[in-house]
C-alpha cells in the first residue's frame, strides 16, 4: 500500500516537473519580440491621434546588412529649420526588435539641418520606420526595408 | 571608465552649418542576452544624450537597447558663436559622461 501511493507521488511529482521543464523551456525558446502592432502601439504613444503623413523625412539604410549588431541608420527631414518652421523630432521605430523603439532625437531651428546619423542594432529581417515631427504638430513618416544575415540581440555573453 | 571621442570643426565661419560627431565606449548592454548557464544579463545602456552651446540646449537623443554598442551620434547645429559645445550622456547603473569641445566663430 504504502510502496503504491509512493510510486503515485513519483510519478505525480516528475510529471509535474516535466510540465514545468516543457513550460520553462517554452518561454526560453519564445525569444521576445515586438510585433507591427506593437510597432503602431509604440507610434502611437508618441503622435497621439495626429495624422501621419507619408513623406518629407527620409531613411538611409543599407538594403542588405551582414551584421545586425550595427546597422548605420541616417534620418533626415526636408525643412527650412527657421524659427516658424522647423523639425521638432526625429523618431525610429524597428517591427522585429524586442523592443519596437529605437531613438528620439530632439532637434530645434538651431540644428541648421535636419539630419542625424547613428548605429542601430537589428534582431531580424524587418522594417524601420522613422516618424518626423514638424514644428506645426505635423508627422510625416517613412519606412526602409533592411535584410539581416547575422541577427543582433540573441547571441550569448 | 568610458571615453568620449567628439569631432567639431575648430573653426567656422558665423552662420555655417558644422556637424558634430560623437562616439562613446560603452556595451549597450540589452538586458534580453543570457550568459552560457542561462542567467539573465541586466540591462546597462546609455538613456540619454544631450548637447548644449554656451549652455543652450541643441540636441537631445533618447536612447533604446536598439542602439548599437559604443553609440555614434551625428548630428548638426549652426555656428552662431564662439564658446564652448558640452556633451553628457547618462544612462542605467548611475552611468554619466560629460565632454567639452571649444569652438571659434569668425
Amino acid at each position: 500500500m504504502s510502496g503504491q501511493s509512493s510510486r503515485r507521488e513519483f510519478l505525480l511529482a516528475t510529471g509535474g516537473a516535466a510540465v514545468g521543464i516543457g513550460l520553462a523551456s517554452m518561454i526560453m525558446v519564445e525569444p521576445a519580440r515586438a510585433t507591427p502592432a506593437a510597432m503602431q502601439e509604440a507610434i502611437r504613444k508618441v503622435v497621439g491621434s495626429a495624422r501621419i503623413n507619408p513623406g518629407r523625412v527620409k531613411l538611409d539604410l543599407p538594403p542588405l546588412s551582414e551584421n545586425g549588431n550595427t546597422v548605420p541608420l541616417t534620418v533626415s527631414a526636408e525643412s527650412p529649420m527657421t524659427a516658424a518652421d522647423h523639425v521638432k523630432a526625429l523618431h525610429v521605430f524597428n517591427e522585429k526588435n524586442p523592443q519596437p523603439d529605437v531613438a528620439s532625437f530632439r532637434l530645434g531651428p538651431r540644428a541648421g539641418r535636419a539630419s542625424v546619423s547613428t548605429r542601430i542594432r537589428l534582431a531580424d529581417t524587418q522594417t524601420v520606420v522613422a516618424i518626423c515631427e514638424m514644428s506645426d504638430g505635423s508627422f510625416w513618416s517613412t519606412s526602409a526595408n533592411v535584410v539581416v544575415t547575422l541577427a543582433a540581440c540573441l547571441e550569448e555573453a | 571608465m568610458a571615453s568620449a571621442l567628439i569631432n567639431v570643426p575648430p573653426r567656422a565661419k558665423r552662420g555655417e552649418i558644422i556637424e558634430i560627431k560623437t562616439l562613446i565606449s560603452h556595451p549597450m548592454e540589452t538586458g534580453y542576452r543570457r550568459t552560457q548557464l542561462g542567467g539573465a544579463i541586466p540591462r546597462d545602456i546609455i538613456r540619454t544624450f544631450v548637447c548644449t552651446y554656451n549652455g543652450t540646449e541643441i540636441f537631445r537623443a533618447e536612447l533604446h537597447p536598439a542602439i548599437a554598442a559604443n553609440p555614434f551620434i551625428a548630428f548638426s547645429t549652426v555656428a552662431t558663436e564662439s564658446g564652448t559645445l558640452a556633451f553628457q550622456w547618462t544612462g542605467d547603473r548611475g552611468f554619466s559622461e560629460t565632454e567639452s569641445v571649444a569652438i571659434t566663430v569668425d
